[in-house]
């Protein structure tokens, strides 16, 4: 079970007004201009040791590609990732290299994210192999082991290849393939989405145990609002590349004050017809805008209930309403 | 008199319905043994996990099974044998009396064809009417799915729909015909839930209006619980418990449907405690073990639960199990 999460502590990971850019079109041949695409605009947030912090939203949000940013795996057009005090962006290839084993992803898809041709033992242990390459072979297999007993694997399948696992099996694999370095932060970018409703329980409970025995900071990103909220600390709401609400998982669901929230958990279906068939809901009209379009002033004015003049024209700012509460909208104290 | 019988049969009456493939490692026993009714303006939910063969019922009825698919037993539809009939007796009521949706819109659009052609095509064929009225019906039906802007929409093709809009689009051509029953497998999975939201009402709706029943194939326990009047549990090709919906939410009776429902957290729950799981996998279609699918996974596993199969009996009214528990 998440207690509050450590408070207090200086963060592990801070992120000041992140923005990524993507150039579509535009190419040698092409006669269109080469558009814009913001997937991530202006995203600022701090992230504490040993803490869980949700990223929800619709596809196209952009919360992959801030996941991925974070990593430095994508280059960004602006901003700051700061680690342990130091910005990211001016250090050296080799130093960043380093740091590297101290961020892990684990991916959606389990079985494509691991090479068909390498063992799981080879696969587990590449990390360790890539910034230890003087480790004797039989110490290797020894943590490679310790890993796999910790995930969930028989230590003994170390010679077995992906596809002789099932897909909760093979996330167990990237997981451990995460953890062998025991890294400080993990993306974690929508690790259950592709599994069975009865195998993400088991991946989720894996991932609150890991957490608890060695404190590793995680960065959930995911879809399912449900599952989210069973496992952060924080929950972090993107809305077209920018952050439309950011709160302690209880408060947000508790007191959701940007409208996008409010419609966003009323529409998840609860599993209790009593419940489900009496609830009052918040429904969206339309789809998310496109993002190379996105309208002006409140990108989601498009959509929402309580939008007005003033939202077509100025950007809300985020804002702090609320000890660790924070949202972007005009109308935020309405009811 | 007989017309008065013919509106007591259910819509679709299954019975004893096998489907199987053959692959080049062996038979996979993908649906075993199948037996459910849909009465008229019912909504009958068919969840299951990936393989328990819950989507392969479907295709079965539908007469779309894949090439090396082989389905035997009985399937009625108000009364008329249709299973392993010919295209041409076929076509007579799927996609007319019947229709189904799928969780992939462009899996039933053509892209090269606008959206125009594709519902009139139906509307000109199987009801006889001139294209100024096919045209006309069609974009009625489109504003009633709520697709903004139909008329103008209406000579676009698939690919410049958003996803949602997509999906809207497929099940105005389902309904084109005011099919008597409604199959969807899986029809907001690929969705964002702020439009599931949408499009679950939006079928909730055309129900009521259309007096239509509706078979709604999906994982999310969530969705049957807002949508279905009756649900079936599925795994490993059978079915093992059927119960009314209220009744398998608050007192599931075979051990798989209570770990389902306890292995999923809920927006609404107060406890942030481990969750319950189901340990283990799902079974293996081509080497299903011996008796009980289950018994691998089940804390209540008995030493009979290896041996015999546990028969689909009734334990209440509209309820029945597969699991030879007395009670859980």
């Amino acid at each position: 079970m998440p207690s509050a999460g450590p408070v207090g502590t200086a963060p592990l990971l801070s992120v000041q007004d992140l923005k990524v850019h993507f150039h579509i079109g535009g190419g040698l041949l092409s006669r269109r201009r080469a558009a814009v695409l913001k997937a991530v605009d202006g995203v600022t947030f701090d992230l504490r040791p040993g803490e869980t912090l949700g990223l929800v939203g619709e596809s196209g949000c952009g919360k992959s590609t801030l996941g991925r940013a974070v990593l430095r795996l994508l280059p960004t057009a602006a901003g700051r990732v700061v680690w342990l005090g130091q910005d990211l962006a001016l250090l050296s290839h080799e130093a960043m290299r380093q740091k590297r084993q101290q961020m892990q992803i684990v991916f959606q898809d389990p079985l494509a994210a691991l090479n068909p041709r390498m063992t799981v033992g080879d696969i587990i242990a590449e990390p360790m192999k890539t910034f230890q390459p003087n480790l004797p072979a039989t110490e290797t297999k020894k943590r490679v082991q310790e890993i796999m007993a910790k995930v969930g694997l028989l230590p003994n399948q170390i010679n077995r290849y992906p596809h002789e696992f099932s897909g909760g099996q093979c996330q167990r694999i990237g997981i451990a393939r995460a953890m062998i370095n025991s890294p400080q932060l993990i993306v974690c970018d929508e690790p259950v989405s592709a599994l069975d409703v009865s195998i993400q329980a088991q991946i989720v409970n894996l991932l609150m145990d890991l957490q608890r025995d060695m404190g590793m900071a995680l960065i959930f990103i995911s879809h399912n609002l449900s599952v989210v909220r069973h496992i952060s600390h924080r929950i972090m709401v993107l809305y077209l590349g920018r952050v439309a609400e950011l709160a302690d998982r209880d408060e947000l669901y508790r007191n959701p004050r940007h409208p996008y929230t409010q419609a966003l958990i009323s529409a998840v279906p609860i599993p209790d017809p009593d419940v489900e068939r009496s609830r009052r809901r918040v429904v969206l009209t339309g789809d998310l805008p496109s993002p190379l379009k996105p309208p002006s002033g409140c990108t989601f004015r498009t959509r929402c209930p309580k939008a007005t003049e003033l939202c077509a024209r100025e950007v809300p700012p985020l804002e702090t309403i609320g000890r660790g509460h924070e949202v972007a909208c005009h109308h935020w104290d309405q009811q | 008199m007989a017309a008065i019988a013919n509106a007591d049969l259910p819509v679709l009456d299954v019975n004893g319905l096998e489907t199987t493939f053959s692959t080049p490692e062996g038979e996979v026993k993908a649906v075993n043994g199948v037996s459910f009714q849909v009465r008229a303006g019912e909504a009958v939910g068919v969840v299951g996990e990936s393989g328990s063969g819950k989507s392969q019922i479907f295709m079965s009825i539908m007469g779309l099974l894949a090439s090396n698919g082989r389905a035997r037993g009985s399937v009625k539809f108000k009364g008329t044998e249709i299973l392993g009939q010919p295209p041409s007796k076929l076509n007579k009521i799927r996609g007319v009396r019947m229709s189904m949706i799928f969780q992939d819109p462009m899996t039933s659009l053509n892209p090269y064809l606008t959206v125009a052609r594709q519902m009139t095509e139906v509307l000109v064929e199987h009801k006889g009417m001139s294209m100024a009225e096919a045209r006309k019906a069609s974009i009625a039906l489109l504003d009633r799915v709520q697709i903004p802007e139909a008329a103008q929409r209406f000579d676009m093709y698939p690919h410049e729909f958003s996803g949602g809009m997509r999906q809207r689009v497929m099940i105005a051509m389902a309904l084109l015909c005011q099919p008597e029953l409604l199959i969807a497998d899986e029809p907001t999975t690929a969705l964002d839930v702020t439009v599931q939201a949408q499009i679950l009402e939006l079928i909730g709706g055309l129900r009521r209006d259309f007096n239509m029943a509706l078979t709604l194939i999906t994982h999310d326990m969530g969705v049957i619980a807002g949508m279905c009047d009756r649900v079936m549990v599925m795994y490993g090709g059978r079915v093992v418990e059927a119960a009314p919906a209220g009744k398998l939410f608050h007192d599931p009776q075979h051990p798989y449907s209570a770990g389902l429902l306890r292995s999923m957290p809920r927006l609404d729950e107060t406890m942030h405690d481990r969750l319950t799981t189901i340990a283990g996998q799902p079974p293996n279609l081509q080497r299903l073990p011996s008796g009980c699918a289950f018994r691998d996974r089940c804390d209540y596993r008995m030493e009979i639960c290896a041996t015999e199969l546990p028969p689909l009996r009734g334990i209440a009214p509209e309820r029945s199990k597969a699991c030879h528990l007395q009670a859980l």
